[in-house]
């Protein structure tokens, strides 16, 4: 009997004879008379019982949480080898804080009215870094919006960054997403969208595709996918569809939940009731674990277990749940002391961050002072001013931006239309100002 | 003898009279108009291979150079579940990343459009997906973001709605929301597999197909033809073919060579009652191109899918009726983006326009044609635009002969346009 959250539920259920021959897809399965177990084609291996006994879901059964680091930044399993190097550490830390840096200064930048909008991933840092810091280059990603440090460890520049906070024209997107909704193809991160969840099934459905391609051509190395979410966005038909599909067609995916406590004042508690996510994983016959996400040498060693996992034996889907604490305010657009005490949030950030705890860390091994600290802060943070300032003074995309990319080719339909907001340009010059825009109001001709 | 035949049998003791009894699809004794559509003899399907061969709507199209060297194109009598197959197995030849999936696919389909698929191109390319349509058009999108072609099945158009949200916030929205992360390259030293996309963070690869349309008993969950829907959504293609010919080459030009994704709704009531030659070699029809299926000077009367061909027995009867009258005969095939230019070049030489469709008049496909018509017509137009279509309510399982625009309504609507 497998039960939620118990360490039976880590044992993979037995999988059906699964054995396909050409116009016939299944063999048949039988109740074989004088058997201890049922037999039905919905259950292949069920153990009867006399004993009229519901399965509960239990707290003392809740699924144990991995720690690499205790809070003070010193391993936990006595005589572990932990296997990282000293400029790594210090890759992972400066990623960390550049993340941390950019967030204080552009939710500042809002709030001054300097940009539309922005969501910091304050006591997070250490999920996306860490995660990323495990994957392949050419795996490929699937985000919520809270992931900035996964961009940063990927190769997105600050220049890339604020491009695309200020929609101007060096922004791939081209201006038309929100602030955050960070993409590139080059870094194999698709797109940002608002919609959550919706990128759970995809993700599947392109770690389906990655498969495929390496079937099809062996010589092309074997790529995973790694889908994030937060635990609000798991409550959402597209997780249940996603996991499912994706533990049917053996998808190598892993699919991240940082489970943060809260979707904007929702707190965990009124989002499910059950033992997390993680219990669920279980139930779709998918490999899961929960991992402390403020530890990144945690959150690095199972995604990097979890990885190799997902790419055994042509895939499989693997769930890890990384808990957290939302330090920060949802967005720009919410006061998170509305719903929650500022003095628990102090609390967090206090006394536990993964910024802070892998700091501990580097100091117990002497790789890391308080001087380079200073003078690390102090740099990052001029840099980040420098690429603010670039940004913001760079022109919009042009007009045309707008029509374009709905199709490949714009419609007669979008050049007719293109051609009226034209004309009410010029015939209203002054209800309108386009000088912002590259090109102006020639930005509009196709 | 088919196993029916003794239940019949039985029931036909208990049930009244002859004269008060008929089963579902027959027609009143005395109609004239409201007669059912012989598709053996309707002229909107080709009859014969010399007639397939010589349509100016197929023999251009069709690819000679994947024929054997000196033989000739060549034709199968198929109906249109057959020649969705043939599309499928065709497509699924020709690339390999191509796939086929969604509910009961595996097994043929439960209207056996992919018969033999699986045993032919293998279980990891046609396969059945757990029964959730948000999950089927989501799993879709991700294999088209990475550069495959994933032909999606929604079992019936009336179980598209769970998957709106993956269609219109997503689907259509990729390409434009990638910006240049859109443009596939391959440059960078990228590679690029054999038959997959090139990097490029668009799903135009995708194609969702969906059985549509009334089919005499589908009631409310059976019937639905929902492409207004989908026509209001920049960045989608809603494609709705009227014929097994027509089907097969929107079809591959569906799944092979457009770069948007396409919704693909498939008349159901044709799919074993519309029999035509196909051409076997493959064909790839234009999307986004209306077609004239006959012409005419005095009014034109637009329309798609199943109601083509109660526009056709209402414009025989008409002309029939008013002599001299030649009525001018539009497919659109492809709803949205829609052939403003066919239709208005019609409408301005008719000076009459009439729209017929099956689905609820209201926000319907023929109130966005309407007022095209009146915009880039206006001067030409002689009598207000006429619409035909379902009426504002729900498919009721009993009354669905009076919802569906007949070839009375139809003759009527085009008889009081040309008296206006």
């Amino acid at each position: 009997m497998i039960r939620a959250g118990s360490r039976k539920a880590f044992v993979r259920p037995p999988t059906l004879p699964h054995r396909w021959v050409a116009g016939k897809r299944w063999e048949s399965i039988s109740q074989r008379p004088g058997s201890d177990r049922l037999r039905f084609p919905g259950a292949v291996n069920s153990p009867f019982t006399n004993i009229l006994a519901f399965v509960r879901p239990n707290e003392k059964d809740a699924m144990p949480t991995f720690r690499v680091l205790d809070q003070e930044g010193m391993v936990m399993q006595k005589n572990k080898e932990v296997d990282v190097a000293q400029d790594e550490a210090i890759r992972w830390y400066k990623d960390m804080l550049t993340v941390s840096i950019m967030d204080i200064i552009m939710f500042d930048a809002q709030r001054q009215g300097r940009l539309s909008f922005y969501m910091v991933s304050a006591g997070e840092e250490g999920i996306a870094v860490g995660s990323a810091s495990a994957l392949d280059p050419a795996d490929v990603i699937f985000a919520q919006y809270r992931e900035t440090g996964i961009y940063k460890y990927r190769g997105f520049t600050l220049d890339d960054f604020m491009s695309q906070l200020f929609s101007n024209r060096n922004d791939p997107g081209r201006g038309r997403n929100m602030p955050v909704h960070y993409g590139s193809r080059q870094l194999n991160m698709h797109t940002i969208s608002s919609p959550l969840a919706t990128q759970i099934p995809q993700a599947a459905g392109a770690a389906y595709a990655l498969k495929l391609q390496h079937m099809q051509n062996p010589q092309s190395p074997p790529r995973c996918v790694a889908c994030y979410f937060g635990e609000g966005a798991a409550s959402e038909g597209d997780f249940h569809a996603a996991l499912n599909i994706a533990a049917t067609r053996s998808c190598p995916i892993l699919f991240l939940c940082r489970n943060n406590g809260f979707a904007i004042s929702t707190p965990s508690l009124e989002q499910y009731k059950g033992d997390g996510i993680a219990s669920r994983g279980v139930g779709y016959g998918i490999d899961t674990i929960r991992v402390d996400g403020n530890d990144i040498l945690a959150v690095r060693e199972a995604t990097q277990r979890a990885r190799e996992l997902c790419l055994e034996d042509g895939g499989r889907p693997v769930l890890i749940e990384a808990m957290s604490y939302r330090v920060s305010h949802h967005s720009t657009s919410d006061d998170s002391f509305a719903y929650r005490a500022k003095v628990e949030v102090e609390d967090w950030k206090r006394r536990d961050n993964p910024i802070t705890r892998l700091r501990k860390f580097m100091e117990s091994k002497g790789w890391w002072n308080e001087q380079q600290e200073r003078e690390t802060r102090s740099a990052l943070r001029k840099e980040v001013l420098a690429a603010f300032n670039r940004a913001e003074a760079e022109k919009k995309p042009p007009l045309r931006a707008m029509f374009e990319d709905v199709y490949s080719e714009l419609t007669e339909e979008s050049q007719e239309q293109m051609k009226q907001l034209g004309d009410i340009i010029d015939r209203y010059p002054r209800e309108y100002d386009v000088e912002e825009f590259e090109d102006g109001r020639k930005g509009l001709n196709p | 003898m088919p196993p029916t035949a003794r239940p019949l049998a039985i029931l036909r003791k208990r049930a009244r009279p002859p004269s008060q009894c008929r089963p579902y699809s027959s027609h009143p004794p005395q109609a004239r108009l409201n007669l059912p559509i012989d598709f053996s003899t309707t002229p909107l399907l080709h009859h014969t291979s010399q007639s397939a061969l010589s349509s100016p709507s197929l023999s251009p199209h069709i690819d000679t150079s994947t024929l054997p060297p000196s033989s000739k194109p060549s034709t199968t009598r198929l109906p249109l579940h057959s020649a969705i197959n043939a599309a499928l197995a065709h497509a699924l030849g020709a690339s390999p990343s191509v796939l086929l999936f969604g509910e009961d696919v595996a097994f043929g389909g439960v209207f056996r459009c992919s018969v033999n698929l699986l045993d032919t191109f293998g279980p990891e390319r046609v396969f059945n997906t757990p029964l959730t349509e948000q999950g089927i058009v989501g799993f879709a999108i991700g294999v088209a973001m990475e550069g495959g072609k994933p032909v999606a099945e929604v079992q019936f158009a009336d179980y598209v709605y769970p998957a709106f949200d993956q269609l219109v916030n997503e689907a259509a929205k990729v390409r434009y929301r990638a910006g240049r992360n859109g443009e596939g390259s391959q440059e960078e030293g990228r590679q690029v597999l054999e038959g997959w996309g090139d990097g490029g963070q668009s799903c135009g690869g995708l194609v969702v197909r969906m059985p549509s349309g009334g089919v005499g008993h589908g009631a409310l969950y059976h019937s639905q033809s929902p492409e207004s829907l989908f026509t209001h959504i920049p960045g989608l293609r809603v494609v709705l073919p009227r014929s097994p010919s027509q089907a097969k080459g929107l079809l591959l030009s569906s799944i092979l060579t457009c770069p948007d994704p396409v919704l693909f709704l498939e008349p159901k009531t044709l799919y074993r009652a519309a029999v035509e030659h196909v051409p076997d070699a493959p064909y790839f029809l234009p999307l986004s191109t209306a077609e004239v299926l006959r012409p005419g000077n005095d009014i034109t009367i637009i329309s798609y899918g199943t109601p083509l061909y109660t526009c056709t027995a209402a414009i025989e009867a008409i002309e029939k009726d008013m002599k001299g009258v030649r009525c001018e005969l539009i497919d659109l095939r492809t709803v949205y983006p829609w052939d403003r230019e066919t239709v208005m070049e019609s409408v301005k030489k008719t000076g009459k326009a009439v729209v017929v469709h099956e689905s609820m008049v209201n926000a319907g496909v023929g109130a966005e044609v309407a007022a095209s018509i009146q915009e880039q017509a206006f001067l030409r137009l002689e009598a207000p635009v006429k619409r035909i279509a379902g009426w504002s309510t729900h498919m009721g399982l009993a009354f669905e002969r009076f919802n569906i625009p007949d070839v009375a309504r139809i003759y009527d609507g085009i008889k009081q346009t040309l008296e206006y």
